[in-house]
């Protein structure tokens, strides 16, 4: 099967209005006779489901969570970009799609972040429109920062809060749908299988997770909106139940999965405290607006830092070396998050770490404390000498931006990061591949579309900071409402889709049986045992770095633990009720599938980019080396069985208006 | 003396837990004790109950279910009374956030759910705080569509206090600490930070009268008790949620009512 991307023609800027210009639409009467099955309730689902809503669709959302509030989209930090130029700064809405694919390493698709760019002013419009209380100035208009990889500051916030309150939006809007009766909400269930009739998607089987039923839902379309696969890896910053299933279960179904190596490791997050430990906390990349990322500059010093002997603050600014500034100068602290990244793990490598495990590096904000501490004193007329007013002062500024990411800190590492810098290492966070989707947003599936996280399309190899916000929202309130509705005009006539079919009771028997293989299978260890060993290889093999010997060594571990795993999970009580470790299982047998074509693709890619950095493809002085010539295209998986019989389909990717060049941020 | 402390941290805890087991809605449930050695200090209180879990599996029990999901404090799924404070000893953090530091070699901790009419047990820990999500679909938002052709967002400048008093009120993260906690079961530090937020906003202006009205009218219909400003809910809130946004709810239903 031959992918067709179906990108319109024409000039970049024309596409997206062209599109809309000639798409055929439903008439309000005729929408209320179609239904949409929207699975997740993050930034993605929840704008759609609510937006569809309003257009008349009748929507059936469905949460794993025990509110559609709780979408772990809630936990972005640091804010949203949007080429509103209001700083006056040169942004614009080319400089935003131009940005974006330099910072996805050129493996996006053009048309479809010009597109983002386009509509990211709208959403700003809508969310303020909407109540989301954005950080303003004292003049009252909205203020904004920068994030990494950007030489504007475009990014819209909310304190440390951006996502909470934005997706409190998407909720608040959904929730006035609800109590119309436009959406009916599916709280606590989970997606176990999609439904296809016909050749098209019509439907799910869903677990209601507190009565253990299995139940069949039908509609005219169905919406993935899971988000991402970093759980694959246990430790990541998302929540912990935060999974693959659904985008899984569509991928065996005949959805093509894309780009699974691309992967973001998050430099700045509360670094590895023990093995108890079940999850890993972010500190947004908001922080290096104004905190420096420094190691000791001597071996001695940072062997003394780690046995407790030395305290950072005691290490003068010239034994200090601030690697991002010194490699990269003309973007210094704001590079994007893989380069620093892996800076962080160069350095760490090389024995400059600074906590007991030898995986940290410092996140500093005295400096920034003085320049904020001298600006006030200048503003409020008071001594710029006096270093104590200086300090609280300052501090006072660092609070009122970062008051929340300060005060997580304190609670989880019992240090005051306004007096001692920060620690920090690189983290899972985000991934940017997903399954594929062509500019419809629809998965090789017809009727079975997949927005946010949990499609590819937008971020390449690396994701920029504030741009997962701006592209499930994007997704979400502009983009799949116009293209749902040109699916769905054919069917208008259809009336209600049947759950009596036989393709229903086909998808729910293998359910059932998957489940009742899971409690009765009299195993001995517990599903956490196996997801933390499949962890530690994705981490060992398949994490930061590369190489062609480890991500074969993964392959044939992540396939035994699969097999080990079916032969001695042990699932206790009853799947009659509500049961966390059936859920847990049901997950984690999916991400031992995923993981494999995960290692398996980034086996294949023979090139550095992004977040894929194969060590065998870089330059003398550390930076990956791309390969245009061979591996300018997506990688889109068609399922066959098992992972390891994936076949590899490529989409090329032309550039028209963005030159390929050697990513640069020095 | 740095040093010394640090030391004493790391040793390990031997805990007594004194949780509540239900196994489903229909059960009466009740107190079991149980042992648990190993903890660290350096743990959260969550990952301690993961370790438990672990440990009561591989003996052949069946897990204390309990809800949580980001493990950051910002979703609200965690909850958990815990020694007799909603989301335990430690002030302004939720549950996932709450460390083992805060207790000592011996302790007995006792575990319950968040109690409440209006939040009944589905199992263990875990209790349905739906009727939260219904009073929002009574009134919880600003009735404008996501036609992408609103106003420029900064056509309507809002004051700088106005808008950090409404993103404060905007931070609840809806767990339920304060119906847990109010003696009365009260839900009107809630109702009121979703009221707040919006009224202090031109945007929400508009419909501030219909949606106080009916925002109070679910919260009673769902069977939460009055509010008697003990303040216990403020203390209690992992967001610091002011008791100060009660009084402005008031205000604006009283004015809402004379309208009315």
């Amino acid at each position: 099967m031959a992918l067709d991307s179906k990108i319109p023609n024409g000039p970049i800027s024309d596409k997206w209005t062209d599109y809309k210009d000639h798409i055929n639409l439903v008439n309000p009467a005729n929408k209320r006779n179609l239904d949409v099955i929207i699975v997740g309730t993050g930034l993605a689902g929840g704008s759609a489901a609510a937006t569809l809503a309003e257009l008349g669709y009748n929507v059936k959302a469905f949460c794993f969570q025990d509110s559609p509030r709780r979408a772990h989209s809630i936990a972005a930090q640091g804010g949203i970009n949007a080429a509103k130029n209001y700083q006056g700064d040169g942004d614009s809405v080319f400089r935003l799609f131009y940005d974006t694919v330099k910072g996805g390493d050129y493996r996006s698709r053009e048309a479809n972040v010009h597109r983002l760019a386009e509509v990211s002013t709208n959403i700003i419009d809508q969310c303020v429109a909407q109540g989301v209380p954005f950080a303003r100035e004292y003049g009252g208009l909205l203020d904004n920062r920068s994030f990494g990889g950007t030489l504007v500051s475009r990014t819209f916030y909310a304190k440390g809060q951006t996502g909470q309150q934005l997706l409190l939006g998407a909720y608040s809007a959904m929730n006035r749908q609800i109590g119309r009766g436009k959406i009916t909400m599916h709280s606590r269930h989970e997606m176990l299988d999609l439904v296809i009739v016909d050749g098209k998607a019509r439907g799910i089987i869903a677990r209601n997770l507190v009565t253990g039923e299995i139940e069949r839902h039908s509609a005219h379309a169905v919406v993935i909106a899971s988000g991402g696969y970093g759980n694959v890896f246990f430790l990541s910053t998302n929540a912990m139940g935060s999974n693959a299933t659904a985008a899984w279960k569509i991928h065996k179904k005949g959805a093509f999965f894309a780009n699974p190596c691309y992967t973001q490791i998050h430099p700045t997050c509360i670094p590895v405290s023990g093995d108890h430990q079940a999850k890993l906390t972010l500190m947004s990349e908001s922080l290096r607006n104004d905190g420096r990322i420094w190691v000791p500059a001597k071996l001695e010093d940072a062997k003394a830092i780690r046995e407790g002997k030395l305290k950072p603050t005691q290490i003068v600014e010239a034994d200090r070396d601030y690697y991002l500034e010194r490699r990269y100068p003309a973007f210094g602290n704001l590079v994007p998050r893989d380069v620093a990244s892996r800076a962080s793990k160069e350095r760490c490598d090389a024995g400059f770490g600074v906590n007991k495990t030898g995986e940290a590096v410092y996140l500093d904000f005295a400096a920034a404390i003085q320049r904020y501490g001298k600006e006030q004193a200048h503003i409020k007329g008071l001594d710029g000498n006096d270093a104590e007013v200086i300090v609280k002062l300052g501090t006072d500024v660092v609070a009122n931006k970062y008051g929340n990411l300060f005060q997580m800190y304190e609670k989880i590492v019992d240090e005051n990061p306004y007096a001692t810098p920060m620690m920090i290492y690189p983290a899972v966070h985000y991934t940017m591949g997903g399954t594929w989707v062509d500019y419809n947003l629809q998965t090789t599936i017809p009727g079975c579309f997949s927005i946010g996280e949990s499609n590819f399309s937008d971020h390449g190899a690396n994701r920029l900071g504030a741009s997962a916000l701006m592209q499930g929202l994007a997704d979400g309130y502009f983009v799949l409402p116009y293209t749902i509705g040109d699916y769905l005009s054919p069917d208008i006539k259809m009336g209600p889709i049947s759950t009596d079919s036989p393709e229903f009771a086909a998808a729910e028997k293998g359910v059932k049986e998957q489940i009742e293989k899971f409690m009765n299978n009299n195993g001995t260890q517990s599903v956490d045992h196996f997801h933390r060993r499949l962890g530690k290889i994705m981490w060992d093999k398949v994490g930061m770095a590369r190489n062609a010997k480890g991500l074969n060594e993964a392959i044939t571990e992540i396939a035994a633990l699969r097999e080990e795993f079916y032969k001695d999970v042990r699932v206790p009580g009853t799947d009659k009720g509500f049961n966390q470790e059936l859920e847990k299982a049901t997950r984690v047998a999916d991400f031992l599938e995923l993981g494999e074509l995960f290692a398996k693709d980034a086996l294949h890619r023979n090139e550095s980019c992004g977040g894929h950095f194969r060590e065998e493809y870089q330059s003398a002085d550390g930076e990956a080396q791309r390969d245009d010539e061979n591996f300018a295209y997506v990688a889109a998986w068609e399922y066959k069985g098992k992972p390891s019989d994936a076949v590899l389909h490529k989409e090329d990717l032309i550039f028209d208006n963005v030159k390929l060049v050697t990513r640069s941020y020095k | 003396m740095t040093f010394d402390l640090k030391t004493f941290k790391f040793k390990k805890m031997k805990l007594t837990l004194k949780i509540w087991r239900q196994k489903n809605a229909q059960d009466k449930g009740a107190m079991v004790d149980y042992q648990i050695d190993g903890i660290e200090p350096d743990m959260s209180f969550l990952e301690m109950l993961d370790v438990f879990n672990q440990d009561l599996m591989g003996k052949g029990g069946e897990p204390v279910a309990f809800d949580h999901d980001c493990r950051e404090g910002i979703c609200g799924m965690c909850s958990l009374y815990i020694n007799g404070e909603a989301h335990g000893p430690d002030r302004k953090v939720t549950t996932c956030q709450l460390h083992m530091r805060m207790f000592n070699d011996g302790d007995t901790i006792t575990i319950e759910p968040f109690r409440a009419g209006a939040f009944p047990v589905v199992k263990d820990l875990v209790v349905d705080r739906s009727a939260f999500d219904r009073i929002q679909h009574a009134g919880g938002f600003i009735s404008v569509n996501t036609s992408g052709n609103t106003i420029d967002a900064n056509t309507i400048p809002v004051n700088k206090q106005d808008a950090d008093d409404a993103f404060d009120a905007a931070t609840c993260i809806g767990c339920g600490a304060c119906v847990a906690t109010c003696k009365n079961s009260s839900a009107m530090l809630f109702v009121a930070a979703k009221v707040s937020q919006y009224a202090l906003l031109p945007q929400g202006r508009i419909e501030a009268t219909d949606r106080v009205l009916n925002m109070v009218h679910q919260m009673d219909a769902e069977g939460f008790g009055n509010c008697t400003n003990t303040g216990a809910c403020e203390v209690e809130c992992p967001k610091g949620i002011s008791l100060e946004n009660i009084a402005r709810m008031n205000r604006e239903y009283m004015s809402a009512s004379m309208k009315g």
